[in-house]
């Protein structure tokens, strides 16, 4: 594969990138409870099958999955020897990558954990 | 048996014995999903409790070097990660649903339930009806129909817990909040108030009887039809002297006031004062002359200027309203 389309390897994970997966919960978390009150205050009810609701939940699992997977192959770095612990660029990064990764996956379940009560739940009460 | 430790256990064991206010002694299909859930919760965590420290005695007694890190690690991200996500998701989609309330049609059953300091305004159909059915500490129910409680307080928040029946719900002035319900089991019950709300939040409390629906719907019909029972007493005099019909009413009588609990079939009830105590006429009696004897804090004005006589002539003429 040529350089070029290495973008993700070639993107370094900052301590910026590390926020990413936890912002795109917490967006979700806004979306999920702005979109629960306004349906509520303007149509009184859930949707039968919130369209909407269900794109945005797609999205965000979707948008945290990619970072969780460019942060896997972060963390895969071939560089110094294990245990990648010392203050070296190389270890920094596989650091910020396993964080990221591990923080992707609780905002996996973060977001779904958020989302399964709107998809079953269905007054406003 | 000199151990306490197993007569503490024997008490424990006596609370079983209570079958009218338990959530374990169910009466309502709410109530059966919730223990249900109750109790696979509560096997689940013991089972899990169970292996996790059989696993922590093993890794305890293990001979040094015997136990692998790599292992060790892994048996982290599972059992500590994995394992406890798809646990949680499942009992979550498992749950879920439980919240959602029974679907209700037009037709159905509408109570309408008051929280006051420290009683229970009930009402009967209040929108179907000109006249609703209007009672006081209890409530009565058919089995197999759906009911729909709109709930709401007059003074400050209360909480309506039948726990046979359902979970809790809020009553909360200025809103009304539904609890929608379903007997399977007919029979005598009791429902508290569940949250605290003044000095006698702890006598709040009001029967549930849940009935064949025949049978409801013949009660219903008998007790909106039915004049006051009782025939022309001393007692009744005493009621209008006293002015007692300035805050409650009794069906059938020109007392129609809607300030104190509705006295009409005062006679069938089981208890008094918000199930409280039995509806004895020394305990009408007393409760007339010195209500904050009985429920500090009650609203209603202490009578000591009627004498026990009276009180009790006043006791009689409400045991017969039927």
């Amino acid at each position: 594969m040529t350089e070029r389309g290495k973008w993700h390897e070639r993107l370094r994970v900052t301590l910026w990138t590390l926020i990413v997966p936890p912002a795109i919960w917490a967006g979700h978390f806004l979306m999920a409870y702005l979109w629960t009150a306004i349906s509520c205050a303007k149509a009184g009810t859930f949707a039968t099958f919130p369209t909407l609701f269900v794109v945005g939940t797609l999205v965000a699992l979707g948008l945290i999955s990619l970072s969780g997977w460019v942060a896997w192959k972060q963390t895969r770095r071939p560089g110094d020897s294990a245990p990648h612990q010392d203050s070296t660029d190389i270890d920094r990064l596989r650091f910020l990558a396993k964080s990221t990764l591990l923080l992707a996956g609780l905002s996996f379940v973060g977001v779904l954990f958020t989302a399964l009560p709107v998809v079953f739940l269905r007054n406003c009460l | 048996m000199r151990n306490p430790w197993f007569w503490l256990l024997v008490l424990a064991g006596l609370t079983a014995c209570n079958a009218e206010q338990s959530t374990l002694h169910v009466f309502g299909a709410e109530a059966r999903a919730v223990r249900q859930m109750a109790l696979l919760l509560t096997i689940g965590a013991a089972v899990i409790v169970t292996i996790m420290t059989v696993l922590y005695v093993r890794a305890v007694r293990a001979p040094e070097g015997k136990l692998s890190h790599d292992r060790g690690m892994r048996m982290v991200l599972w059992m500590g990660a994995i394992g406890p996500t798809l646990i949680l998701t499942a009992l979550l989609i498992y749950a879920l649903p439980a919240m959602r309330p029974r679907a209700t049609a037009p037709g159905d059953l509408v109570v309408r339930v008051d929280g006051e300091q420290f009683w229970w305004r009930v009402a009967y159909d209040p929108a179907g009806d000109l006249s609703p059915l209007l009672s006081a500490n209890e409530v009565r129910i058919p089995v197999g129909r759906t009911v729909v409680f709109e709930l709401t307080a007059r003074d400050v928040i209360h909480s309506f817990w039948i726990p046979g029946l359902a979970g809790k719900m809020d009553m909360i002035p200025g809103r009304t909040n539904r609890l929608v319900v379903q007997a399977e089991k007919s029979g005598r019950y009791r429902g508290v108030c569940a949250e605290f709300c003044g000095l006698s939040h702890a006598l709040m409390a009001f029967d549930v009887i849940a009935m064949d629906a025949t049978d409801f719907d013949a009660w219903l019909r008998r007790s909106r039809a039915a004049s006051a029972g009782a025939i022309a007493s001393r007692g009744e005099t005493l009621f209008d002297a006293h002015g007692c019909g300035g805050c409650h009413a009794i069906r059938g009588t020109s007392h129609d006031a809607r300030i104190g609990p509705d006295l009409s079939r005062f006679g069938e009830r089981r208890t008094m004062g918000a199930g409280i105590m039995p509806p004895t006429s020394a305990n009408i009696a007393s409760f007339i002359r010195a209500p904050q004897d009985a429920k500090p804090g009650a609203r209603m004005p202490a009578f000591p200027q009627i004498s026990a006589a009276d009180a009790q002539a006043i006791a009689q003429y409400l045991k017969g309203l039927k």
